[in-house]
């Protein structure tokens, strides 16, 4: 039967179903290994990701599914080889659970892209059992996957970090978005958008967002310290920007049209799509060309990196901009991700709201 | 009222250019400006047919001025030197490739990058500084401020090195940009025609295993023998391409017809890119998922500034590489366009304008 492989009790709320409607479930973590850390869950923030695969969206989800992979939690019990953690350590869990840990790849810090990578659900892990998210009551995990959230941190607020942070710092470090005084684009202001904002003001970059929807105008720069707005249905603001912007982190995971983003990067510039569209875009080749301009994409990122920009969130002040949400409002709070009606995470308050039967 | 090709300048010049789409070639009296303070002037000895002349004279880009006399793939003599030009003197051997100007002033001018001045001025059907039309080498002089002319290296044959003006500085530059010209790498080249025959001598020069795509099984042996490719891929032999997959670390696609992308990214080790210099006419369908779990990019480049186009010139020297080329008479020019449009030419066409190229 699903979810009794396992050993130890564990109690979340999972999808059986395409509907992407989650219930209350109960299942099983394995018993904490020597490698392993055994986290007891405060917090899970709410991943798109998590909505495309709770209704399957992908075509790959293996039901039940546990979503969930913005985890902070404290640590309850830690295996025998284990020095980085001890009880008691606030600890967060992000995209990875497992790697093989022993390819060119692993070895270079670059987990999230071994060919043997395990999800922290939906994925089968080593002993061959399914492996489930945050939006349970605790979760068993290597502890090369385990993360030290910084001091200064809320523990809610930087749940979020854990994906929405990682894979926008991943790919404004590889791509060199790091120079202060350049001009960064962020098109899409929603989980990962705004927090790229945060880091690109963190980075001394200037900073404007591309939306759809003016409304969204004076959060961006009033609250979360955007330079500039612009709105992309707006052919005027497009060509006032043209040939401005030394990147574009493009979050949007909608299939949306690429030309007039590529409009927008000056020579060299380079557009990083973070945003999962379930379609193939189109991508005129001229611009390319002419301009030698690049359209890449970019991932999460490694253990290491993930570590990294964790600190440097704690160096720098930076949270999500979250909702908290009781467990029992998930299928609403899917309803309203659905339509980007939430700024600009909900987090599961899985501590204080998930009772077992 | 405007002055006519043949009037607006001083010094007579004849060539041979298309008045229309239809792209018909015949002899065409121009004219070419006066050596000014910094200019060359240069005898046109050969001139390289790129398929960019052929998307040119029909007009496929919206962008060509008529009459339109193309080439820029130009190599020739120095017949006079303005009083403060200091790289070139009477009878050196030069070459001149797609730019004869720009700005000289913005970021991308100061860095070497040219060609990627917002203010470029291109060498055939461009507005260059006084207001006239550029014209191309499809004729028997051109004048061309030295800053944009190149420096012909003694070793290099001024036919078959011609194509390196501008099918050369195309693969050469994104090979450097891209880290793509250390030994031991593994580099595809997308398309066997004038830009890919190039891009495999130079990736074999920097030591690099090279994988040949094609649609064509009939390239192969032309491929691996002659060109010196390593292996060669039919792009519609699934098990092969699947064969291959995450096998490269880069991917020159010199294709400028509409073709799927997703077989070539997933050829792709990850972190890698595919880098197109082909420039199709409408967009292309990009998969984003596989670019993303892989890290991988989609890129473009466009020929190269002067100071790296020099620099490829005389790496070719160096290393002995010039294009596989065939030598035609001026009066063939149709027959070659046609040719051309069939991809029927190994690898490219260059015009002997000194000696076939008469005035009437």
């Amino acid at each position: 039967m699903a979810g009794t492989e396992n050993s130890q009790k564990s109690f979340g709320w999972a999808a059986t179903d395409t509907s992407g409607l989650l219930f209350p479930f109960h299942f099983s973590r394995r018993e904490n290994g020597s490698d392993d850390v055994t986290i007891k869950i405060l917090y899970c923030g709410v991943c798109h990701s998590d909505l495309h695969s709770v209704k399957n969206e992908w075509g790959f989800t293996n039901y039940p599914i546990v979503p969930g992979h913005e985890i902070v939690g404290l640590v309850t019990k830690t295996g025998s080889d284990v020095k980085k953690f001890k009880v008691g350590d606030r600890v967060g869990v992000g995209v990875i659970v497992g790697s093989c840990k022993t390819c060119d790849i692993c070895q270079q810090d670059l987990e999230n892209y071994c060919p043997k990578v395990i999800f922290t659900y939906n994925s089968k892990d080593q002993d061959g059992t399914k492996t489930y998210g945050g939006y349970s009551d605790i979760i068993v995990v290597d502890q090369r996957f385990v993360l030290r959230i910084p001091d200064n941190l809320s523990s809610g607020a930087c749940a979020p970090l854990l994906c929405a942070g990682i894979t926008v710092y991943s790919p404004m470090k590889y791509y060199g978005m790091t120079e202060p005084g350049k001009h960064l684009g962020v098109a899409g202001l929603g989980g990962l958008g705004h927090v790229a904002v945060k880091f690109g003001k963190a980075f001394g970059l200037k900073v404007t967002v591309i939306s759809t929807s003016p409304k969204k105008e004076s959060e961006a720069i009033n609250r979360l310290g955007a330079d500039s707005f612009l709105v992309s249905s707006d052919p005027a603001q497009l060509k006032a920007a043209m040939g401005t912007m030394d990147f574009i982190i493009d979050t949007i995971a909608a299939v949306h049209p690429l030309a007039p983003l590529l409009g927008l990067l000056k020579m060299n510039g380079k557009l990083v799509t973070v945003g999962l569209p379930d379609k193939p875009l189109e991508l005129p080749i001229f611009p390319l060309v002419l301009g030698r301009k690049l359209v890449g994409g970019s991932d999460i990122g490694g253990m290491k990196e993930t570590q990294e920009m964790l600190d440097f969130c704690g160096k720098h002040n930076i949270i999500a901009d979250i909702e908290m949400i009781r467990i029992d409002y998930i299928n609403t709070a899917f309803e309203r991700l659905a339509k980007s009606d939430v700024r600009y995470r909900f987090v599961i308050d899985v501590a204080n709201t998930l009772a077992s039967n | 009222m405007a002055k006519s090709p043949e009037t607006e300048h001083p010094v007579k010049a004849f060539g041979w250019a298309a008045r229309d789409p239809s792209a018909h070639f015949s002899p065409f009296n121009f004219s070419r400006r006066a050596t000014g303070e910094r200019d060359v002037q240069v005898k046109v000895l050969y001139c390289g047919v790129c398929h960019s002349d052929l998307h040119m004279a029909k007009n496929e880009w919206g962008l060509t001025q008529y009459p339109i006399v193309p080439g820029h793939e130009i190599t020739g003599i120095v017949t006079e030197v303005g009083n403060k030009v200091e790289k070139f003197k009477v009878g050196d051997k030069v070459g001149v490739g797609c730019m004869v100007g720009s700005c000289r002033e913005c970021d991308q001018c100061t860095n070497d990058l040219e060609n990627y001045c917002s203010n470029f001025i291109l060498t055939y059907s461009s507005r260059y500084t006084d207001g006239t039309v550029t014209y191309g080498g499809y004729s028997d002089t051109i004048v061309a401020d030295e800053h944009f002319v190149i420096r012909w290296p003694e070793n290099l044959p001024l036919d078959a090195g011609a194509p390196l003006l501008c099918a050369g500085i195309t693969t050469y530059s994104p090979l450097r940009y891209y880290g793509l010209d250390k030994p031991g790498l593994h580099i595809g080249v997308v398309g066997l025609g004038g830009l890919g025959h190039v891009a495999v001598k130079f990736a074999k020069a920097f030591g690099s295993k090279v994988t040949v795509i094609s649609t064509s099984i009939n390239k192969k042996k032309e491929a691996i023998e002659r060109l010196g490719a390593d292996s060669f891929l039919v792009s519609r032999d699934q098990e092969a391409m699947q064969a291959a997959v995450g096998t490269m670390d880069g991917i020159i696609d010199t294709v400028s017809v509409a073709h799927p992308l997703l077989p070539l990214i997933n050829l792709l080790k990850p972190h890698s890119h595919l880098i197109m210099v082909g420039a199709a006419e409408k967009p292309l369908e990009v998969p984003m998922l596989p670019m993303i779990f892989g890290r991988k990019s989609v890129s473009g480049s466009g020929i190269g500034g002067l100071k790296e186009t020099q620099e490829m010139v005389d790496f070719a020297a160096k290393h002995n590489i010039f294009a596989d080329v065939e030598v035609i008479p001026m009066d063939y020019l149709n027959t070659a366009f046609e040719r051309l449009e069939k991809s029927d030419v190994k690898y490219r066409f260059v015009i002997d304008v000194a000696k076939s190229l008469k005035t009437e």
